[in-house]
């Protein structure tokens, strides 16, 4: 029952921020397909802890603020490397070994990876992940266990 | 006011075309597939951003603003994901990647199903 009002809630303040018309018939148009919605997330059996993950909204904040620095500072690598050719750069496949305990911070620890340029992950079997990477020095860096560590402490 | 707005969106949108010409010079330029899928990643990430922000900046309008924001999160959600399942689909294709000069000690065998 909660996951369902945060979803509705989640819904209506998207539809609100999306339409900027409050006239009767919109309102009830909206309100009507958010409905509708709702119905068929949960004939999908789709509402629960995962499409919802408020535990861990209040620590997201933080993360996405240090991953932001961390993009911009691998997006200057990378695109340091693109000017610099094909001599500068030394790509490989690694395997790295995740700490996180939950489907969902894997996914967010695997999306984290491929999102940070320079490194993709390729394939997740178990808490090893595979990881393709154009420089040493972004293996290097993943394997020290800083973004690992700060997804874990989003699980817990 | 004006001005400085007008300039810092210049300076962002500048910034983000240089990204995009730098992802898209990657993609020429790198030897093999997932070299440039890293190309790419330049493109989808900061160079989007970046495109976005500005034009936020030059757009005063609140909800015009708001929906690129939406179009930022979720190119942010979904480029990653694009990313994983072409990589993947390129590895069960036994996509090879070229091997450069430097040996690597750390190098695995490309995972097979």
């Amino acid at each position: 029952m909660r996951h369902t009002i945060i979803l509705s809630l989640t819904l209506v303040t998207f539809w609100l921020l999306n339409s900027g018309h409050n006239t009767t018939l919109m309102l009830s148009l909206g309100m009507i397909s958010i409905v509708f919605v709702i119905y068929i997330a949960h004939r999908m059996d789709v509402v629960d802890h995962e499409s919802q993950p408020m535990h861990l909204t209040l620590k997201l904040p933080g993360f996405y603020a240090w991953l932001n620095k961390e993009i911009i500072l691998a997006n200057f690598l990378v695109v340091k490397h693109i000017w610099l050719g094909n001599k500068s750069i030394s790509p490989a496949f690694t395997t790295i070994t995740a700490s996180q305990k939950t489907d969902i911070g894997k996914v967010i620890y695997a999306n984290s990876i491929t999102l940070t340029p320079g490194t993709v992950t390729v394939n997740l079997q178990g808490d090893q992940f595979m990881v393709h990477a154009l420089l040493q020095e972004s293996i290097k860096e993943l394997k020290a266990g800083e973004m690992d560590r700060r997804v874990a402490q989003l699980e817990n | 006011m004006d001005t400085f707005i007008n300039i810092s969106s210049s300076v962002f949108l500048l910034t983000g075309s240089f990204l995009c010409i730098s992802g898209g010079v990657g993609i020429l330029r790198f030897p093999d597939f997932y070299t440039r899928m890293h190309a790419v990643g330049v493109t989808e990430t900061l160079a989007t951003a970046m495109i976005l922000i500005g034009l936020m900046l030059h757009n005063p309008d609140f909800f015009v603003d708001i929906k690129l924001m939406i179009i930022l999160i979720m190119s942010l959600f979904i480029s990653p994901t694009a990313s994983h399942a072409l990589a993947s689909a390129a590895m069960r294709n036994d996509f090879s990647q070229k091997n450069n000069e430097k040996p690597d000690s750390e190098q695995v065998k490309p995972w097979n199903p």
